[in-house]
């Protein structure tokens, strides 16, 4: 049986004396959409950081089977290259003569052909996203990593930006670890949600949603697990069980 | 094309003004030298003799004289040529240097103090050395410029490397970009709309410095033209020069400045 594409094994990270993340065991199976939620500052930036390979956990292991690719909240594009020629950084490992055609087949993917030549600052947030979204799915990667890429957008972006996302991946299956505070965001892309605690993070509660997607923010299921989410993070429902939140 | 429209006019209105503004304050000064200039005391003598101010027609004349003589020419290719010269030169070096204290720690900690230290200096202080190193000619010269130039650019390439938002360098690890090919691809153009500002500055800086090296131990260049003019108490040479001076060094400042209409480095100034 081939292995998983990220597990986590027993992990733990802390800085110093600051404990971030606390005995974390994780196993994300090919082609299923992962969403990470937790309260801010939980330690969700730290945890794709550690699957990305970016950071090493204190203690624990985490094993990475295929080509990782993240994208960024914002700056994830590099300014001194047209959109074009920043989806072409993810055709690195195409022969050369195959990328121009790669490369347009993305650009035609994200309905993005006329906006080839321009710059990053040119073009709007959400445009940015899916160019960056584009870089991300070029050539052959395998796992994506999103680390809340919709947050810097307008709430209407935002929304779009869902329907984006899903669709692109139909067109290019990939095993996604997706990154957010946005509960209901969470509940209307994932197969999988996992609720992180206070620090130190550890897993308080997974949620497995089987409804097909894309999946309308108001359909019942994404409603239900959205309540159950507030509920475990203490941001809904009666306040005595409800969890303390740190507030800064 | 949409002149008609109100942004339209709007734009036309800031280029008129963008013209005629200036040319105001310029006609304002003009007019006041030449009062000063024109001013007679009772007795009908000049209240401001031509060796304490020179009158503008004056200073118009000597252009010819100087023009005509071929010493204006030669003067201006001199100095044009030393400031290239060691621009180039400490463009070439201090740009590399920078990026390379940039991105090793310890080269930054082992190298910033003594660098700093030297950018304190003034270039002027460098004089004696000059001229027992390299004698007198174009080389003592370039030596001072270099030394006013290297030092700054050094310093902004280095604090614009330090400036580079983590991000870019996450993602040029995400897609294999690593080393060398980092250096060239990612750091690089990521500084570049800062290096060509501070390029700018510094120009301006070694376009001062040229002046005050040429007035001492070299016999060509605007520099000395202004030395000899004084020796000569020749006040309306001397303004001829700084004229050609000011003009000068706002055309070096225009001609970098198109580096700046460069497509890839355009994101860094229309945020």
């Amino acid at each position: 049986m081939p292995s998983e594409p990220l597990r986590l094994c027993a992990v733990s990270r802390d800085y110093g004396s600051v404990k971030i993340l606390q005995n974390i065991n994780l196993e994300i199976h090919t082609g299923e959409f992962l969403v990470i939620v937790g309260p801010s500052g939980c330690g969700k930036t730290t945890l794709l950081n550690l699957l990305s390979g970016f950071d090493t956990p204190s203690s624990g292991s985490v094993e990475r089977n295929g080509i990782v690719r993240t994208v960024y909240q914002s700056d994830g594009l590099f300014p001194w290259l047209t959109a074009g020629e920043n989806i072409e950084l993810g055709l690195r490992d195409l022969p050369e003569q195959e990328r121009k055609a790669a490369r347009r087949e993305l650009l035609a993917l994200i309905r993005m052909e006329d906006f080839e030549d321009h710059y990053p600052y040119q073009l709007s947030g959400g445009m940015n996203q899916r160019v960056e979204l584009a870089r991300a799915l070029a050539g052959k990667s395998d796992i994506l990593l999103l680390d809340e890429p919709f947050s810097s957008l307008d709430y209407q972006t935002r929304l779009r930006m869902r329907r984006e996302l899903v669709r692109l991946l139909h067109e290019r299956p990939r095993t996604v670890v997706f990154v957010t505070h946005d509960i209901e965001e969470a509940a209307q892309l994932a197969d999988r949600v996992v609720v992180l605690t206070n620090r130190p993070s550890t897993i308080q509660k997974e949620y497995i949603v089987d409804t097909p997607r894309p999946r309308e923010l108001t359909h019942p299921d994404v409603v239900r697990v959205t309540e159950r989410i507030l509920h475990d993070l203490g941001l809904e429902g009666d306040s005595s069980d409800a969890q303390v939140l740190n507030v800064q | 094309m949409f002149n008609d429209s109100p942004t339209g006019r709007l734009f036309t209105r800031q280029s008129a003004l963008k013209v005629l503004l200036p040319l105001l304050v310029f006609g304002g000064f003009m007019g006041i030298w030449f009062a000063v200039g024109n001013l007679r005391g009772t007795n009908g003598s000049l209240l401001v003799p031509n060796y304490v101010l020179p009158r503008p027609g004056e200073v118009w004349d000597c252009f010819g004289e100087e023009w005509n003589s071929g010493r204006l020419l030669r003067d201006v290719v001199a100095s044009l040529y030393c400031v290239s010269v060691a621009f180039l030169l400490a463009a070439g070096t201090g740009i590399p240097f920078g990026l390379f204290l940039g991105q090793y720690l310890n080269a930054r900690l082992a190298f910033q103090p003594m660098v700093n230290f030297f950018r304190c200096l003034s270039p002027i202080a460098w004089i004696p050395f000059a001229i027992s190193w390299f004698g007198i000619g174009s080389g003592g010269e370039i030596f001072l410029i270099f030394m006013a130039s290297f030092f700054p650019l050094v310093l902004s390439t280095l604090s614009a490397v330090s400036t580079v938002p983590a991000v870019r360098f996450r993602v040029a690890n995400d897609y294999d970009i690593r080393g060398w090919d980092r250096l060239i691809r990612v750091t690089l153009p990521a500084i570049l709309p800062q290096v060509i500002m501070s390029l700018r500055v510094t120009a301006g800086i070694a376009w001062v410095v040229v002046v005050a090296a040429e007035m001492a131990g070299v016999q060509h260049g605007l520099g000395f033209g202004i030395d000899d003019a004084r020796d000569a108490l020749r006040l309306d040479i001397v303004v001829c020069y700084m004229v050609v001076i000011g003009f000068l060094g706002v055309g070096i400042d225009r001609l970098l400045a198109q580096l700046t209409r460069l497509p890839n480095v355009r994101w860094g100034y229309d945020r």
